[in-house]
């Protein structure tokens, strides 16, 4: 007891400078705020209510983060926290990025809510909690809070894409990404331990440090680190060949969640991939470099190619996401900081761009949020020329059409690999870029084709059926889902055909909340697409501490 | 002050995006009263603006206006600003005063058309896209502008596209324009590539750092674009079918805005211009020739709009000619004096067109002096400005082009002289067929009474009819502008108006150092020529409405042009286009295509048998991946 006493005399605790976390502050307190609340009034409360409240949360975190970038740009970046959390440009920008990503996503997610019947505050809650997790992420200056944030981000995002209790896919999906992102955590967390043995820190600029001061001579368990860290980055941020799971969880979860986790696990998971390699492994880029030349190579291409060949749309744009994560590896791969800045206007793009695919899809696909067959899309600009014309610029700009911000965002990366030397990686980016455009303006071409729908469904209820086939899970794991998935499938076709005639005018209207965020997202895509100059002066500025 | 010059150009917007909006909830005619206000606040800021400018010294006149940073890439830093300086300015002014004229009378003249609105909403965004421009502070910006007029006058000019000729004009138009702006565009590149910079000020600091053969390019290139914009030889066809319009858009466009644009920018780049000699050369011969060409071609028109359409290509050729002699001053006064008399010529045009239901063609109208006096007194202004009498705006405007002219290129002056002749001539038929001689347009108003008993017009009611006064009022000031124009840049007042623009021209302004005995002599002979023609045709054309063998057949098709071109360009690239579409795209590109669509689809196939669903293949994947990393980082230790 004494000698316990004795020890913990020595245990200094750091300072804590609480505006240097305040954004994750907001988040966890709106979070916080509204399951007290919830727990104290007897009736489940009002969807609009915990919006609000979400929203409010949002922007207070918004608002917080821009104060921070404020105090960076005036003060310059600094550490806090006794070394484990960092303040620069980078920080902010992340913080910046996923606040914007929650308030759109409170927003798809109300309607969602509303039309599916859920009520509480959990969806939301669950949603700030990750959000906090992925802010802890891009301000992480150590290992351990590396992690720490991954698990905050990554246990909420589990329970959010089971969150469609009604859907068995959706607790297929939740199980699943609960597995296998177990299974990389453990791998990443096995990383820090071979990085902790090799240099004797985690705190990222401290193992910066000792690699510039001591020459290794047997750097293989370090390189051992970075590979296994590497392994859990590209498993968060669904890089081949560690993205299996991504197009079964993608397209298992509520289509709102899909959108958010699409835009803050990848926000997240990059902005502690990019700090973590290009700031402390810097001097290692050697090494680490011709392997993500390979993984973002292949992430490239087969999210383009595979994605050519999917007829749901939601499993589509599942494929077209690893797509994007090729690209902004690729701004990794470089090493720079102007990769650096590329990757980074890459994500601000993309998280409004794949936020508003996946609100319109959350329209499109009706009560029951599952008719999300391509053959849905046919004739929609009809049937809604808002949704359409909003859909096609949201699937323009992830295409990299010209006067969008994913033309913008691809040039960077493309630019920042061409003068990192990566020329060939360029390439194949374009290419796969071109074989992306293919499937993207497929659905653009169908919205604005008519034809008869009817008869195409049933020549279409292959596709799908195919698909839920796929998504059932082997006995062993989960009995009673593998049973139902049969005849639940069978019940979607049928219901797709039935709820044909009296969806069509309803699904195709979307709801206020989501028309506001789509608009926001087509808002940010186009305008910013036309007059690039205050993002990418936002991203040139958003540097790292050390890089 | 200075900072109004925003407005000059965002009110029109402004105009045109609350068109854009609640148009159809406006209606007719507060939707043109809406669009009318938008230009008219235009042209107050650009007085203001203007103000602001005389404010200071004559050399402290040029301001560069901020928007925003436009495109910054790499060395490329592309401002959206404006340039204010005497010449902007100038052109400023006149283009939203003229427009402002124009949608004043476009709201009585397009009454009861069932897009009402959007007429206005493109005349808004054209009259921006102009201010943008002439007020554009780089090449880029300007560029912008220059794309914007373009793709409105498509708009407008195809504004009846239920009428196959008025859509086929508006692509003509827009096809000509867009082969001329290649020129533009390589000049952009050009220039960017030698100097660094696409900011007039930037450039013309370094024009050191581009050769004289470059220079001569640069001219030549933005010469072509111009030669485009401004329908100059060989581009100018469009401008007749674009008479295909609402008549205001064409006063618009010939008055106006557009076809000045690429005057504009050869004044625009006068300290390039001036070092290439060459250049000059081209650009002025060009003009007079456009000018001669134009003016025979006039002589032998039937449709009143196309007399004028030609008489504006004639027109415009002595501006190129003053420009090409350095006279740029004398361009920008025959510029905005042919503004005033062009619109009112169009307006009254219009006037008459709207007043015989719609009939264009010359040989049906005729005495309509007795029953349109309103339009004929303003129309009188505008014939006889326009023909060179003295003392109305055109004698002055054009007399000092052929001054200069005289002065350095005499070849030259002789061309402009037998233009000048062949311009009072082919006016004086058109006044002569219109206002003069018989009631020729009696059998045109009684035929669609008769023809289809819709009862639109009453037997006895079946006369020429005079405009309301939204139609009136901007007859009679741009009259009264035509007539007192010359005001402007009187030879012997050194402080004339329009020295104002010397700055901008600088030492590089051509001075014609003339003796006043030459002078006086050069203006005798200019009138004595106007009146020549005037004498000649007006009693030759009132008398009888057809002489054959002064209309040749090869004038009346305008030299045959269209027929070449459709059979040098037309004709050989829909045989290129046909073999491309048949061979080249569907065995070749779509056989490519099809090829790779298909590898990608078939390894698309191939790799989605990898998700299987099950979850331990998915952890097996994720083990497969870590150890080749492994593998790999293993690799580099030994």
């Amino acid at each position: 007891m004494t000698a316990l006493l004795a020890a913990t005399a020595h245990v200094v605790l750091p300072k804590i400078a609480y505006h240097s976390i305040l954004p994750v502050l907001v988040l966890l307190g709106g979070a916080a705020a509204l399951l007290g609340v919830s727990a104290l009034v007897r009736r489940p409360l009002d969807t609009s209510a915990v919006t609000a409240v979400t929203v409010l949360t949002a922007l207070g975190s918004l608002s917080t983060a821009l104060v921070q970038w404020a105090d960076v740009r005036n003060h310059g970046p600094h550490v806090a926290i006794d070394g484990a959390i960092v303040q620069d440009g980078f920080s902010a920008l992340i913080g910046v990025l996923v606040s914007c990503a929650v308030l759109l996503a409170a927003l798809v997610g109300d309607s969602w809510m509303r039309r599916e019947e859920v009520r509480g505050p959990e969806f939301q809650v669950l949603m700030l909690i990750s959000a906090a997790g992925a802010v802890v992420m891009g301000e992480a200056n150590d290992l351990v809070v590396v992690f720490l944030g991954l698990e905050i981000l990554s246990i909420a995002l589990y329970v959010l894409a089971a969150f469609d209790a009604r859907r068995q896919q959706s607790g297929e999906a939740g199980l699943k990404y609960f597995i296998l992102g177990s299974f990389s955590s453990a791998v990443f967390v096995y990383g820090i331990a071979l990085t902790y043995g090799a240099t004797g820190t985690t705190n990222l600029p401290q193992i910066a440090d000792y690699l510039a001061r001591n020459v290794l001579l047997h750097e293989g368990l370090l390189l051992a680190g970075i590979a296994l860290l590497l392994v859990g980055f590209a498993f968060k941020v669904a890089a081949v060949p560690f993205h299996l799971w991504t197009p079964d969880v993608y397209q298992g979860a509520p289509t709102p969640v899909t959108g958010f986790m699409a835009a803050v696990a990848k926000a997240g998971g990059f902005a502690a991939f990019l700090r973590v390699f290009v700031s402390s492994f810097g001097l290692m880029r050697n090494d680490w470099q011709p392997a993500v030349w390979v993984v973002a190579a292949l992430t490239l291409l087969l999210g383009a190619v595979v994605a050519l060949v999917q007829r749901d749309v939601k499993r589509m744009l599942a494929y077209s996401s690893i797509n994007h994560a090729g690209f902004v590896l690729i701004g990794l791969q470089a090493g720079t900081a102007k990769g650096v800045e590329g990757a980074l206007y890459y994500l601000f793009t993309y998280t409004f761009m794949v936020i508003g695919s996946f609100a319109v899809i959350t329209v499109v696909g009706g009560r029951g949020d599952g008719l999300h067959d391509l053959e849905r899309y046919r004739g929609l600009a009809r049937r809604s020329p808002w949704l359409a014309i909003s859909f096609t610029v949201l699937l323009l700009g992830q295409a990299g059409i010209p006067f969008t911000t994913g033309f913008l965002a691809k040039l960077e990366v493309v630019s920042g690999a061409v003068s990192g030397g990566s020329t060939v990686l360029a390439v194949v980016a374009m290419v796969s870029a071109a074989i992306a455009a293919f499937f993207y303006l497929r659905v653009v071409f169908l919205m604005y084709s008519s034809g008869a729908p009817v008869v195409e469904l049933s020549a279409a209820g292959a596709g799908p059926g195919g698909e839920v086939r796929s998504l059932s899970l082997p006995a062993g794991v989960s009995p009673s889902v593998a049973v139902e998935g049969g005849p639940a499938g069978a019940g979607g076709g049928v219901g797709t055909a039935v709820a044909e005639d009296e969806d069509e005018e309803i699904a195709t209207i979307p709801p206020t909340a989501t028309a506001v965020a789509i608009s926001l997202c087509v808002g940010v895509t186009v305008i910013f697409g036309l007059w690039p100059a205050p993002l990418t002066g936002f991203a040139h500025l958003a540097q790292l501490l050390i890089h | 002050m200075i900072h109004a010059a925003f407005l000059v150009f965002l009110l029109p917007l402004a105009g045109a995006a609350v068109l854009a909006l609640g148009g159809r909830r406006l209606g007719d005619p507060l939707a043109g009263w809406v669009g009318t206000a938008g230009v008219a606040g235009a042209f107050v800021a650009a007085c203001v603006t203007t103000g602001g400018l005389l404010s200071r010294a004559a050399p402290a006149r040029s301001f560069d206006q901020t928007l925003f940073t436009w495109i910054p890439v790499g060395g490329l830093n592309v401002k959206a600003a404006l340039l204010v300086d005497p010449l902007s300015m100038t052109m400023a002014l006149f283009v939203t005063g003229v427009s402002t004229l124009i949608h004043l009378y476009s709201i009585g003249y397009m009454r009861g058309d069932e897009d009402y609105p959007k007429f206005f909403l493109y005349l808004n965004l054209f009259v921006a896209s102009m201010v943008i421009l002439v007020m554009g502070d780089n090449l880029l910006f300007t560029f912008v502008g220059w794309e914007g007029v373009g793709v409105c006058s498509y708009w407008l000019i195809a504004f009846w596209f239920g009428r196959p000729s008025a859509a086929s004009a508006g692509k003509k138009a827009f096809l000509y324009n867009r082969l001329a702006d290649v020129g533009f565009l390589l000049a952009i590149f050009l220039v960017f590539e030698r100097t660094g910079t696409l900011q007039y000020h930037g450039i013309f600091a370094h024009l050191g750092a581009i050769g004289p053969s470059s220079r001569t390019a640069i001219c030549l290139l933005l010469f072509a674009a111009a030669a485009g914009k401004s329908a100059q030889l060989p581009l100018f066809p469009w401008l007749a079918d674009a008479m295909e319009g609402p008549t205001p858009v064409s006063a618009l466009i010939h008055a106006a805005t557009m076809v000045t644009a690429g005057v504009y920018l050869m004044c625009r780049i006068n300290p390039i211009l001036h070092t290439s000699h060459p250049a000059q050369l081209v650009v002025a011969s060009v003009g007079a020739a456009t000018a001669f060409v134009a003016a025979t071609i006039g002589c032998a028109q039937d449709d009143i709009k196309k007399v004028l359409a030609y008489s504006t290509v004639s027109q415009l050729g002595y501006m190129f000619l003053a420009v090409g002699t350095g006279a740029y001053e004398a361009a920008i006064f025959l510029m905005v004096a042919h503004a005033f008399f062009k619109a009112e010529l169009f307006l009254g045009a219009g006037s008459v067109i709207h007043g015989l239901d719609d009939e264009q063609d010359l040989k049906r109208m005729g005495n309509l002096r007795r029953w349109m006096p309103l339009t004929f007194g303003t129309f009188v202004f505008g014939w006889l400005a326009i023909a060179g009498i003295p003392p109305l705006a055109g004698f002055w405007a054009k007399g000092d082009v052929l001054d200069n002219a005289w002065a350095r290129f005499p070849v030259l002056w002789v061309v402009g002289l037998v233009t000048a002749a062949l311009t009072a001539y082919y006016m004086s038929r058109l006044s002569a067929l219109a206002f003069w001689g018989d009631d020729r347009w009696r059998e045109v108003l009684a035929r669609p009474a008769g023809a289809t008993g819709s009862g639109g017009h009453p037997g006895h009611d079946a006369h020429p009819h005079e405009a309301p006064w939204v139609m009136g009022v901007p007859l009679v000031v741009l009259a009264l502008l035509s007539f007192v124009g010359g005001a402007l840049l009187l030879p012997w007042r050194p402080g004339a108006p329009l020295h104002w623009l010397a700055p901008v021209f600088g030492g590089r302004l051509y001075d014609a150092h003339l003796s006043g005995t030459t002078q006086w002599v050069l203006g005798v002979v200019d009138a004595a020529v106007a009146v020549l023609g005037v004498a000649v045709a007006l009693p030759l054309w009132s008398r009888r409405p057809v002489h054959d063998r002064l209309e040749p057949e090869a004038l009346k098709r305008a030299w045959f042009l269209d027929d070449v071109y459709d059979a040098v360009i037309g004709r050989p690239s829909q045989a290129a286009a046909r073999f491309a579409a048949t061979v080249v795209d569907v065995q070749v590109i779509d056989g490519a295509v099809n090829g790779v669509g298909r590898l990608a689809r078939g390894a698309g196939s191939g790799l989605r048998r990898v998700q299987t669903g099950f979850v331990r293949q998915y952890a097996l994947g994720i083990v497969v991946g870590a150890v080749a990393l492994l593998a790999f980082m293993a690799s580099r230790v030994w």
